[in-house]
């Protein structure tokens, strides 16, 4: 079976691929090839063919965090040829396609590198310290049951679709790993946003704002120098105009005391 | 019937209402004394461990994933219905649970989807509340479209991102109460098997898959929320890591599986490219809103396109054949998805497919963007069409789509009763994970919808029925079926671990796929699935004498994982095709080439097949025994399903 372009030439590459057993165990750069790659694979199904022939050859496969595989879960997270994501702007790991390189490149392969996101093994890191900021106030604090009808409260478009935007980030981590501070503002400003700009979140905007901070601090990440290679990288194409609501945000409830004024 | 399936008395609209009083209560002062494992954090294991845990009790959730905000509702895409009738289009409870009873070709329970549509109001409203950004017309309403196979918009939606706008809803909902301490979270941790303890569930065995770690967790009750089981397919919609592992573990420790061949083949999909192909992916049904799908009129035409003698937009309009507009005036485009998907199928066959495989039809906007102008259709589809590019290559506002039918969602699963309890009392499962909803055939914004049902309006009520008669005292882990249970899942590791074949999980899980596809996919006969019965039992043979794997289980063994999954899957493929094979009708999603009516559709038998198979598991190597549960209609007359 062919695609979409049947004339696609197959590709032999070399891999630049960061081994690394565990959390503790200090890592490098292992050298790979792989032959006969269609350039109508995605990234990650070339990934798929190395480690087939690892398996096949006794080596242990290299570990990496994907799932949905149509960029959306956020978990796919690889840094490649120097760049969070890979060549392609607005584009995750796993929607990057291999028509994006060519034959004999030499493609390196490195996972996210940032004090909060410890290596699990290899290419995988762990990511909880962003749940652990959402667990610090991005939520608005709804029981379920005896919510309003939907339609109660009016939402101008505008502002419910500017929410949307900032709602679809997927927690990636591309942002902080691509910041050479590898700070946390863009993640965190999207759901401050989001949840600033609906009425549903301004009864706890203020608490909100500062307790996800902290949290954020607490976790180990850098500040923010507004660079903007942040929202640059993004491959969900989250606005840098995010983290200026953020500032207002955390300004404005600093400056007042919690939800009184 | 075999099992009391706890429905109850009455007329169906007050069905709910009354059972909601008949059930027993939990005392509030009690209810941290019982401690609830909800498996999976998805739409229903997301929306069930925030809204217990608001109740009161105690939850501990797992999820292989590295946080909840990853499972797999987050790729749905087109929306969540609701009976809100907010378009004043003579939408009602009613008619929503009408649709979804004739959707699924009548072989769901009545009572069920009927509380399904009155709860489904419900969902909007607190979703709304969690902030949720739903689309909003210009006077700041909610924004509703009509979606595959309905008559009226009820469609809710998020862009083409409503799943993930959903999950995030209750992941919020979810961080909210992992930071009161009410919900212990489990993230990596993979549910091996249930603990069965006198007859009720008493807890999980999991492992921790960084450390490898087997661990012990013992509940007063489990609910599963693991999904379903499309993957069993090797390709298809489903995120790669999707599994049956846990179901089918429960399954295996008494829980009955109902209608395991109901498999959903989604129309929309983009075909596949080569054999390195990892999964498919959907394009939303939505599409189908103001896409027209078409193939060539002439087996000569598509011959010469395929060639690449000629380009699509070389073919005139009169040289197009608009198959479903054809065949289906009334409904076109928006026919049910196992309609859409057998057709396109049968216009491949015929020898009409495009693409160089053969294997697509077209789904063309030229006139959709003709009418309103590419602006507004970026609008509502920017991002489908972006996807569509990336993978592709092709751009969708310059020449039509190709699409092909996946696998895209079971509605098969774990037997339920009323109360979402499997037949092990004080298991319950939830979500895609369970049957009950969407008969033979789920109709499009209807799986986010039942999800949601039954994590935040469902289970929270029904649990309590269970808990209020189990004594309130502490569980523990030192119970003889925990030993048993985990000894097992050690001994199953290491023997994955010891076979040092030749083979990958991958080859074997593909060679699953294949088998499946080929005879227990789209169309199915007789003969086809006895031979995909042997075909799965030496596949079977070989997996357990030639697998391969490297490591320990002491590590992060993403292979090691996969194997586990795999081993599970043909086991549940070979269930799927004995209910295929013993189901001699066609209805929705299960298409046997024996029946159909002369026009090719669908030839249901309701009097000898209006009823679940709820298959019970009888040791290993033994057939399965057959329960039926039948189904009866009160409230709907069974007609043959038509969409002229």
């Amino acid at each position: 079976m062919a695609g979409s372009n049947p004339n696609a030439k197959p590709m032999n590459l070399t891999l630049r691929v960061w081994r690394q057993k565990n959390r503790t165990t200090a890592g490098k750069i292992v050298d790979y090839q792989v032959r006969d790659i269609s350039p109508e694979m995605s990234f990650l199904e070339m990934l798929d063919v190395l480690n087939e022939d690892l398996l096949r050859k006794g080596e242990e496969p290299v570990a990496f965090d994907h799932d949905c595989r149509e960029g959306i879960c956020g978990s796919c997270n690889l840094f490649i040829n120097g760049r969070a994501h890979g060549p392609e702007a607005g584009t995750t790991t796993c929607q990057l396609h291999m028509r994006k390189f060519s034959d004999g490149d030499t493609i390196t392969i490195e996972p996210w590198r940032s004090t909060a996101f410890p290596i699990n093994k290899d290419l995988s890191v762990d990511r909880s310290a962003f749940d652990r900021i959402i667990q610090a106030g991005g939520y608005v604090s709804v029981n379920t049951g005896g919510a309003p009808d939907g339609n109660e409260i009016p939402i101008p478009k505008e502002i419910a679709d500017r929410a949307f935007e900032a709602a679809t980030c997927i927690a990636c981590g591309a942002c902080v790993a691509s910041c050479k501070n590898s700070s946390a503002m863009l993640f965190v400003s999207a759901k401050v946003s989001q949840l600033a700009l609906l009425p549903q979140g301004h009864v706890e905007r203020k608490t909100r704002v500062e307790n996800m901070v902290a949290q954020m601090d607490k976790e180990g990440f850098g500040a923010c120098s507004n660079i903007g290679s942040c929202a640059a990288e993004c491959p969900v194409g989250i606005s840098l105009e995010n983290i200026a609501i953020l500032n207002r945000e955390f300004l404005s409830a600093k400056a007042t005391s919690n939800n009184l004024a | 019937m075999f099992q009391d399936s706890k429905i109850p008395e009455g007329p169906l609209a007050e069905k709910w209402e009354k059972h909601k009083f008949n059930v027993k209560l939990v005392n509030p002062a009690n209810k941290r004394k019982y401690d609830i494992i909800v498996v999976g954090t998805g739409l229903a294991g997301g929306a069930a461990a925030a809204s217990l845990a608001e109740l009161g009790y105690n939850v501990k959730a797992f999820t292989y994933h590295d946080s909840p905000r990853r499972a797999h509702s987050i790729a749905a895409q087109g929306g969540i219905n609701a009976a809100k009738n907010y378009q004043n289009d003579g939408d009602s409870i009613f008619r929503l649970f009408y649709d979804t009873i004739k959707g699924g070709d009548y072989r769901a329970r009545e009572a069920n989807v009927y509380r399904l549509a009155q709860v489904s109001v419900n969902i909007i409203d607190q979703c709304v509340a969690q902030g949720v950004p739903f689309a909003r017309e210009y006077g700041g309403l909610l924004a509703n479209r009509s979606f595959g196979g309905a008559q009226v918009s009820r469609t809710f939606y998020a862009r083409g991102q409503t799943g993930q706008q959903l999950l995030l809803g209750a992941y919020s909902a979810l961080s909210r109460q992992i930071a009161y301490g009410k919900v212990k979270m489990y993230t990596r941790s993979e549910m091996l098997d249930l603990v069965v303890a006198d007859g009720q569930a008493r807890g999980i065995i999991t492992r921790n898959l960084i450390t490898g770690e087997i661990e012990r967790h013992a509940a007063h009750a489990v609910v599963l929320a693991t999904g379903g089981y499309g993957n069993v397919f090797y390709l298809s919609t489903n995120a790669k890591y999707c599994n049956a592992t846990a179901a089918w573990r429960a399954h295996k420790k008494g829980a009955y599986f109902a209608n395991p061949c109901f498999t959903q083949i989604h129309p929309t999909c983009i075909p596949v490219s080569g054999d390195y192909q990892s999964k498919l992916t959907l394009m939303s049904e939505s599409l189908r809103n103001d896409g027209r799908v078409w193939v060539p009129k002439t087996v000569e035409t598509a011959e010469r396109l395929r060639k690449g003698e000629i380009t699509v937009n070389d073919i005139s309009e009169e040289d197009r054949d608009y198959f479903l507009e054809r065949k289906y005036p009334a409904f076109g485009n928006l026919v049910p998805r196992d309609v859409a998907s057998r057709n396109a199928k049968q216009m491949c066959d015929e020898g009409r497919g495009v693409g160089s495989s053969g294997l697509a039809v077209y789904l063309d906007f030229a006139d959709i963007i003709k009418r309103t102008g590419a602006d507004s259709v970026s609008q509502k589809y920017g991002n489908l069409f972006a996807m569509y590019e990336k993978i592709t290559g092709e751009d969708p506002y310059k020449q039509p789509m190709r699409i092909y039918p996946a696998v895209h969602y079971t509605m098969g699963g774990l037997w339920v009763d009323y109360n979402l309890q499997t037949t092990i009392p004080a298991l319950y499962a939830t979500g895609e994970c369970n049957f009950s909803d969407h008969g033979a055939n789920r109709l499009g914004a209807s799986a986010l919808m039942q999800g949601l049902a039954d994590g935040y309006f469902v289970i929270p009520y029904t649990i309590g029925d269970q808990l209020a008669q189990t004594p309130p005292t502490p569980v523990s882990t030192n119970h003889l079926a925990f030993e048993e249970a985990e000894a097992g899942v050690r001994e199953r590791i290491n023997k994955l671990l010891s076979i040092n074949g030749t083979r990958s999980p991958g080859e074997f899980h593909k060679a699953l796929g294949h088998i499946m596809w080929e005879y227990c996919g789209m169309a199915r006969n007789a003969e086809g699935l006895r031979h995909a019965k042997q075909e799965i039992q030496k596949l079977r043979r070989e997996f357990w004498s030639d697998l391969k794997l490297t490591g320990t289980d002491q590590e992060l063994n993403q292979m090691l994982e996969s194997a586990g999954r795999v081993a599970d899957f043909i086991e549940l493929g070979e269930l799927m095709v004995d209910d295929a094979l013993h189901r001699n009708e066609s209805c929705g999603g299960h298409f046997r080439e024996e029946y159909q009516t002369p026009e090719g559709e669908a030839l249901r038998d309701d009097e000898n097949f209006a009823y679940v198979a709820a298959w019970q598991y009888n040791g290993e190597n033994k057939p399965e025994i057959l329960n039926k549960e039948e189904l009866s209609f009160e409230n709907v007359k069974l007609t043959q399903r038509s969409y002229k």
